[in-house]
């Protein structure tokens, strides 16, 4: 039997474990230390590894991404905390402009062996600047690879590859399912950069799915598999590189497509893998994909305006209805 | 306390209704989120009001106030109504960001707040641009961008500072220094935390003042908006002041050890409020009959804005993805 921990936990224990293996891990960032900012994921770690390599930071981000950076092109593998995605948007130079393309530019000299971990902390009425889910910003990036786990096991087995990967990777988690529990080895163990996983198996209906919506569009597909349409749920775990065989192997056999995405809809996530799949599966299309994702609107604050922004397996279920009608 | 002499009495008078008002609504506010009636994240300023009331009663309708994630005790020194206010801590369409931004958000362009915003020094350099703006335009209005000590550590907060000297721009750039940014003591965060000494590095002047006496921040402020008026630049105001609650919400905090039950009690010892009262009753500028049909006034005004707040609809759910552009 294996044990069981919560998302946050196996993020913790991902750290953790770098941390004692490898002597150039740290951890930089906002809230390392705090006892509320990054929820359990760092409990703790402080007092075991000192404070030379759990560094707490003041709210410095474009300062403190750039010095990640230098510290990983001189040889250390840092682990930098964004503790909401949307204060990224003061550390974008730094990644954009430098760790993404240092390696490309000089001609493949150095490289940037750089995690930086972005959490995502909407809902609860904090509203437009507290709620932006923005993996579509640095998937746009070519030199910056992006990964997004949806369980516990895949938290930390990613983690783990992000942090032994050579380049930028951002590894972006959601707040909404760090109380998600499932089974996670005790080993270290890599989780591949770059392949998404079948979730569930279905003959009518692909659902790409990632990050907190994979949760969603597994709930949607118990809901379609009782009105007996069979969904196969992708969770794509990676963003970039993008697993493609993944999903046109399965939109081959369905010929129907539903891309879920917690991102804004115009330029994202979902984008991309529809014109990917028009490119290259068009043919096997038996009706229109369909994308769903945030509207194209900055987040509400009220509960009653939250409530009808944030996608749901419902709205999943609608989609593949109206696509399986469609499809006839 | 000194000076009080030089500033008219309807100012004290005005400066001091300010202050209660941020209380007693904050006060208000507290229980409410401990009653889970209000769930929107409310950074309160309780122990603070001096700083929002001595800077505003220093300006006009025309002169710019830009806020951040602290922002009720902003709001209400501007002249911010009470209902519009709670409204919009409920998450309610009459709220005066229409329950669109909550808490951290808040707007009323009419009293001279376009905006606060919950990015940490976000709106330093707005600010200093709508001083830009007003001197292009040939106004003597000034913007003052209100922030926490936090702010001091964003790159943003040292290019702004420089462009506004360089530039002479009308805006006074008003530091709350009140010791922590979150969990954060003020001397893990900045390796010299004198704050307002950094103005000289951009040819500017900088005064670190008692955040809790308001007459202070009156004086203080008085002086820096009448030279920025009349072309001769930005300043910057440290104000040492302390939050007695939790950087979020209505508790304490010391449970987390992250500060000590003595500093608390130590701050709340210096009460700016208080504080201006007795000196108030002292001068004899207020009466103790004034002082309490002061407070039941703004008690019956909350009671107000919590009915109206209360009774209020939500906004309207298909207005969800609109309202993107004008
Ligand atoms: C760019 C950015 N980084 C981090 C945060 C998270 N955060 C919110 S408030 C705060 C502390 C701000 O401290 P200070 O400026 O001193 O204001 P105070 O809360 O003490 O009033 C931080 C770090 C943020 N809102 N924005």
């Amino acid at each position: 039997m294996m044990r069981t921990l919560s998302y946050a936990q196996a993020i913790r224990e991902a750290l953790e474990q770098m941390l004692r293996e490898d002597e150039k891990v740290f951890l930089i960032g906002q809230g390392v230390t705090s006892p509320w900012y990054v929820g359990a994921t760092t409990t703790g770690l402080v007092d075991r590894f000192g404070s030379e390599r759990v560094i707490d930071t003041p709210v410095s981000e474009s300062g403190i991404t750039g010095m990640a950076v230098g510290a990983a092109l001189a040889g250390m593998r840092p682990v930098l905390v964004h503790p909401r995605l949307d204060f990224m948007y003061y550390a974008m130079d730094q990644l954009a402009n430098h760790a993404a393309n240092w390696h490309y530019m000089f001609g493949g000299q150095l490289s940037v062996p750089l995690t930086v971990w972005g959490i995502i902390n909407r809902g609860g009425e904090q509203a437009a600047q507290h709620s932006q889910a923005l993996q579509a910003v640095f998937m746009h990036l070519p030199g910056l690879k992006v990964v997004m786990p949806s369980t516990p096991y895949d938290a930390k087995g990613l983690l783990i590859a992000a942090i032994k990967d050579d380049n930028p990777v951002v590894f972006i988690d959601d707040r909404w399912l760090y109380d998600l529990s499932g089974e996670v080895p005790e080993e270290i163990y890599n989780v591949p950069l770059g392949k998404g996983i079948v979730r569930k198996r279905g003959a009518d209906i692909t659902i790409v799915s990632i990050s907190y919506m994979a949760t969603e569009a597994l709930a949607a597909a118990a809901i379609l598999t009782k009105r007996h349409i069979g969904a196969e749920v992708i969770d794509l775990r990676s963003l970039k590189p993008l697993d493609e065989a993944i999903i046109l192997k399965s939109v081959k056999k369905t010929g129907r497509l539903i891309v879920a995405d917690g991102g804004w809809k115009t330029g994202g996530i979902g984008a991309e893998i529809v014109s990917r799949v028009a490119e290259k599966a068009m043919i096997y299309l038996k009706a229109p994909p369909r994308r769903v994702a945030l509207p194209d609107t900055p987040a509400p604050a009220s509960r009653v305006l939250e409530e009808c922004y944030y996608p749901k397996a419902r709205d999943i279920v609608a989609a593949a209805a109206a696509i399986m009608q469609e499809g006839q | 306390m000194t000076d009080t002499q030089a500033v008219p009495r309807a100012t004290l008078k005005k400066m001091y209704a300010a202050m209660l008002r941020i209380r007693r609504f904050e006060e208000k506010v507290a229980r409410l989120i401990s009653l889970n009636e209000i769930i929107c994240p409310c950074h309160l300023y309780i122990g603070q009001e001096a700083v929002a009331a001595g800077v505003c009663a220093n300006l006009r309708q025309d002169d710019w106030v830009f806020s951040t994630h602290r922002s009720h005790g902003h709001y209400i020194a501007k002249g911010g109504g009470l209902k519009g206010l709670m409204a919009e801590l409920y998450g309610k369409a009459d709220g005066c960001s229409g329950g669109y931004g909550g808490s951290m958000h808040l707007a009323a362009p009419e009293i001279g707040l376009p905006g606060s915003s919950a990015i940490v020094a976000g709106t330093v350099p707005l600010a200093a641009g709508a001083a830009l703006a007003f001197s292009l335009q040939k106004k003597d209005s000034v913007a003052v961008a209100f922030f926490g000590d936090g702010a001091v550590d964003e790159g943003v907060w040292y290019e702004t500072l420089n462009f506004a000297s360089l530039k002479k721009l009308p805006v006074i750039f008003i530091c709350e220094n009140n010791l922590y940014s979150t969990h954060m003591p003020l001397s893990a965060c900045l390796a010299d935390t004198a704050i307002a000494k950094k103005a000289a590095a951009f040819g500017m002047p900088g005064v670190c003042i008692d955040g809790n006496n308001a007459f202070e921040v009156y004086n203080t402020t008085q002086k820096a908006v009448a030279d920025a008026r009349r072309g001769k630049g930005p300043a910057l105001i440290e104000c040492l002041t302390y939050r007695w609650l939790g950087h979020v919400g209505p508790n304490d905090d010391l449970d987390k050890g992250l500060r000590g039950k003595k500093e608390v009690r130590a701050w709340m010892r210096k009460d700016p409020v208080n504080r201006l009262e007795t000196e108030l009753l002292k001068q004899r500028v207020i009466s103790p009959d004034y002082k309490d049909k002061l407070a039941r006034e703004i008690d019956a005004e909350i009671a107000a804005a919590y009915a109206f707040a209360q009774a209020a609809p939500y906004p309207d759910v298909k207005q969800a993805v609109g309202r993107v552009f004008k």
